[in-house]
């Protein structure tokens, strides 16, 4: 307990150094990283203690806040989300050391990297705290620091324009949890975690709370318009870990809600399936039609919370129906994919930002050929390609396995689960068949546009490789996916713990499904055999190779004379026959000024699609509330005098009441 | 001591009256002075017959601060920022005077109301007090300038004292040094933004910085 409070200490104390730091942006970059380092490290030591097995005593101070307490505490639950917002927190300030280096000496980097390390330290304090109020600061706090950081270019409209939608996303949600935690600590003079009960009649409302007010943070359909708005506009190593890990404490904290209401009726696992499938299914159509790189890797983050809520959803009706192993294989495929997805979201957002910081632009479109002069970026991005699939034998896989296993165990005959039950279970295998399939074609368009075939313009053509300190932290991203990807049954049994805590049972009675591990270690070998065969035939081929001359020549353009790369596939070309399917949802407005006459002089095409919820439901209600707000607006007449007399006349009319 | 204390209420009131209806700023600033000078006065009449040391130190700054340093930083803001002489405020002199013969009236029947437990020989303090508060609100709204908006402010300001000093016979110095501190501050920032508001727009009339709401 010492070192976490060491390290929160340190995150806040050493965010406020980086201020000090203001104008020397050489002593900027080293106190902002090392600060982000050192706390990260001092709060793994009790994180990978208690994912060890070991039980750390909780620390309770008094606080003069109302219904407040220092409370804090480390638990398996809270270990294995905050495993990779250490992670992730640490690798991308490494990262961005050099992202950053060109805006030094024209922006502020202190003011940056002091917004960077209070997200940090605010994000660790959301999964350890066990006080409503403290943990309402903390989230407020971890609000705040992301938006600045996301308004980090702010002279730009678009990026002003994306930080507002997410400031007013966040705090509705905040709004919610706000009146959950009152509903929850109604009865008791105290906001403690540990005092929290909901009586029966209130569990419902406050799951919905939970699931409205941790969804907007979580991303889930539709909340999630803020999501493709934020993520392009920060910084990408901002990007890795607030699409990394910050949306994680939605999840975290829907769970841990979930953990004071008692047992879930079957109609919270099928809520939790169906946003979840719907987020999947409907985030990851949105990314195919994004030619935005870092939009479309947003829209992979509401596709994956989805995932993450559909096994969520099935260890939810596991529960309810009484079946532990189902319960367990939901959780743990929900909580290693968790991890999961903040390494290869992360890995893909560093990458991503190598691209555009090689580039200058995060158009797909404008790029192609950068395998060839940015080759660790572009064999990284592959791999997290790989893994964000959920192909084996990378971790994505994994995980989506076992919330394949836990939905199919579901079905197999002697589990004895109602009829609803198994449909839930069919809906989720289904849905993620769809959401893998199509994430292939999506990572398939972003891969080949941006690194195959040649460049589509001169940003593309004039790339280079990063520096270090950009690729090593990508390397060690890009190594821990395969790592988890080939060493799944040691996972599940070190999700154990969190998974008790989560469904409320002792960890000596806990069922592990054995045949899943079984199954897990099947994969494995195959994994560790595919692995080896692709290795052995590279081997080869360099081998068979080295004895003979090899030349580079153009890719071969099938005959045609005088072709340029500007003929190639574009990223809406190639999506396109899956887009034109699921035009019913997509609505992608095409403009298209085709050539007439013989010798056509000009002709363009170009093609968008907004977000739906956005266009079809936001826009609309923000609108009527303010064409209803602006009947008052006369109220704000900008004449002081009248203020002050409308405080007065209130002022004087309430004691002359009072007193009459 | 009573005929005093009455005596300096009673010019009190006429200062606030005086306020009302003058029609220059020198005019109005000045009788701001006096109503100052006399506020500060009133702490060594009120209520006893020897006043101790730290209340005779108190009414010394009060005197200095609101009779010397803001009349001069006040003259110092019209010098500086150009402003017409004349007050031309939203509200004519004769229903200014109007309203403050309401507001005595108004004063004595809520403090008649209220019925605070004070002593009675400082009995009279409380509805002076009230009119000062409620002539200073009224300064404040109905008058143009930034400049003759502050001087409603510390008329404001010292109708609250004033009611302090009535309802508390011994006020720790601290605290009053932390009023007068407050007051000061508050002068000093107005002074300020006065300054800056003539040099943006011209002019300190403030019923023309409509143009910057949202």
């Amino acid at each position: 307990m010492n070192f976490l409070v060491a390290s929160l200490c340190m995150f806040f104390a050493g965010g406020l150094a980086c201020l000090a730091t203001t104008g020397r942006p050489h002593l900027t970059r080293w106190v902002g990283s090392s600060v982000a380092l050192i706390g990260g490290a001092l709060a793994l030591v009790p994180t990978c203690m208690v994912l060890g097995g070991r039980v750390l005593t909780g620390l309770h101070l008094h606080w003069s806040m109302p219904f407040g307490s220092i409370a804090l505490d480390m638990d398996a639950l809270s270990a294995v989300f905050s495993t990779p917002i250490l992670i992730i927190v640490m690798l991308a300030a490494v990262y961005g050391t050099e992202y950053l280096r060109p805006f030094e000496g024209k922006k502020n980097l202190a003011q940056s990297w002091f917004f960077y390390n209070l997200l940090a330290g605010s994000m660790l304090l959301v999964v350890v705290a066990r006080n409503g109020m403290l943990f309402l600061l903390a989230w407020e706090i971890m609000s705040l620091a992301s938006f600045f950081l996301v308004t980090f270019e702010n002279e730009e409209e678009s990026v002003r324009e994306a930080g507002w939608i997410y400031l007013v996303a966040t705090h509705i949600g905040t709004a919610f949890l706000l009146v959950l935690f009152v509903l929850l600590g109604r009865d008791n003079s105290t906001l403690d975690f540990s005092s929290f009960a909901a009586s029966p009649g209130f569990a419902g409302i406050a799951f919905l709370l939970a699931l409205v007010g941790f969804g907007t943070k979580a991303g889930f359909m539709p909340m999630h318009v803020w999501l493709p708005e934020a993520h392009p506009a920060a910084p990408s190593h901002v990007s890795a870990v607030m699409s990394g890990v910050m949306i994680k404490t939605g999840i975290y904290g829907l769970v841990r809600i979930l953990t004071f209401l008692g047992s879930p009726p079957p109609w919270w696992g099928w809520l939790l399936v169906s946003v979840g499938a719907i987020s999947g299914i409907l985030g990851v159509l949105f990314a195919l039609a994004q030619h935005d790189l870092k939009r479309l890797l947003a829209y992979h983050s509401v596709e994956n919370m989805g995932i993450i809520t559909m096994g969520l959803g099935i260890g939810l009706l596991g529960m309810s129906y009484q079946s532990p192993v189902v319960a367990f294989l939901g959780f743990a495929g929900s909580f290693l994919h968790v991890m999961n997805h903040a390494l290869f979201k992360s890995l893909l957002f560093l990458s991503a930002g190598s691209v555009i910081h090689g580039s200058g632009t995060r158009d797909i479109d404008h790029m192609g050929g950068l395998l060839k002069r940015m080759p660790v970026t572009g064999l990284v991005f592959l791999l997290g390609s790989v893994a964000i699939c959920g192909l084996p034998p990378l971790n994505g896989f994994v995980s989506e396995f076992m919330i394949y296993l836990g939905s199919l165990t579901s079905v197999a005959g002697n589990m004895r689960l109602p009829i609803a039950g198994i449909v839930a279970a069919l809906v989720v295998a289904g849905s993620l068949a769809l959401i893998g399939g199509l994430a292939v074609a999506c990572f398939t368009k972003a891969f080949g546009i941006m690194f195959l075939g040649e460049a589509r313009s001169t940003h593309a053509a004039h790339v280079h490789e990063s520096g270090l300190a950009m690729r090593l932290p990508m390397a060690v991203l890009a190594a821990a996916c395969i790592i988890i990807g080939v060493s799944g049954p040691f996972w599940m049994q070190l999700l154990g713990p969190a998974i008790a805590v989560a469904t409320g049972v002792a960890t000596d009675t806990q069922i592990y499904p054995t045949f899943a591990a079984h199954a897990l270690w099947m994969m494995t070998l195959l994994a560790v055999a595919g692995i080896g065969l692709v290795g052995l035939l590279t081997f080869v081929r360099s081998r068979l190779l080295s004895a003979r001359s090899v030349t580079r020549e153009p890719t071969w353009d099938c005959g045609y004379a005088s072709s340029t790369p500007r003929m190639q596939y574009t990223a809406s070309s190639f999506a396109e026959p899956v887009t034109r399917m699921f035009n019913v949802f997509l609505r992608t407005r095409r403009r298209f000024s085709a050539p007439t006459t013989y010798f056509p002089t000009s002709s363009s095409f170009s093609t968008e699609t907004r977000d739906l919820f956005h266009e079809s439901l936001f826009r609309p209600a923000f609108t009527m509330t303010h064409r209803f707000l602006s009947r008052i607006h006369w109220l704000q007449h900008g004449r002081l005098n009248l203020y002050i007399l409308s405080m007065i006349a209130a002022l004087l009319v309430l004691l002359v009441w009072k007193l009459g | 001591m009573t005929l005093l204390q009455d005596t300096l209420l009673v010019a009190l009131i006429l200062t606030s009256f005086g306020m009302l209806v003058s029609g220059r700023l020198g005019a109005y600033i000045r009788m701001g002075a006096l109503q100052g000078v006399m506020i500060g006065l009133l702490p060594l009449v009120v209520g006893r017959a020897t006043p101790t040391l730290h209340v005779v130190f108190v009414a010394a700054a009060m005197i200095g601060l609101k009779g010397l340093v803001f009349p001069y930083l006040l003259f110092r803001a019209l010098r500086e920022s150009d402003t017409k002489r004349e007050m031309n405020p939203f509200v004519g002199h004769v229903p200014s005077v109007f309203f403050g013969i309401l507001a005595l009236l108004g004063s004595f029947w809520m403090d008649a109301r209220l019925g605070f437990p004070i002593h009675s020989s400082a009995a009279l303090v409380i509805p002076v007090a009230f009119t000062t508060i409620m002539i200073g609100l009224f300064l404040i709204v109905t008058r143009r300038t930034a400049l003759s908006q502050v001087i409603g402010f510390l008329v404001l300001e010292n109708g609250i004292y004033a009611f302090g000093l009535a309802i508390v016979y011994e006020v720790p110095i601290l605290l009053e040094l932390g009023v007068l501190m407050d007051v000061f501050v508050a002068v000093f920032v107005m002074g300020i933004a006065i300054y800056h508001i003539n040099r943006e727009f011209d002019h300190i009339d403030i019923d023309r910085l409509n143009t910057l709401r949202g």
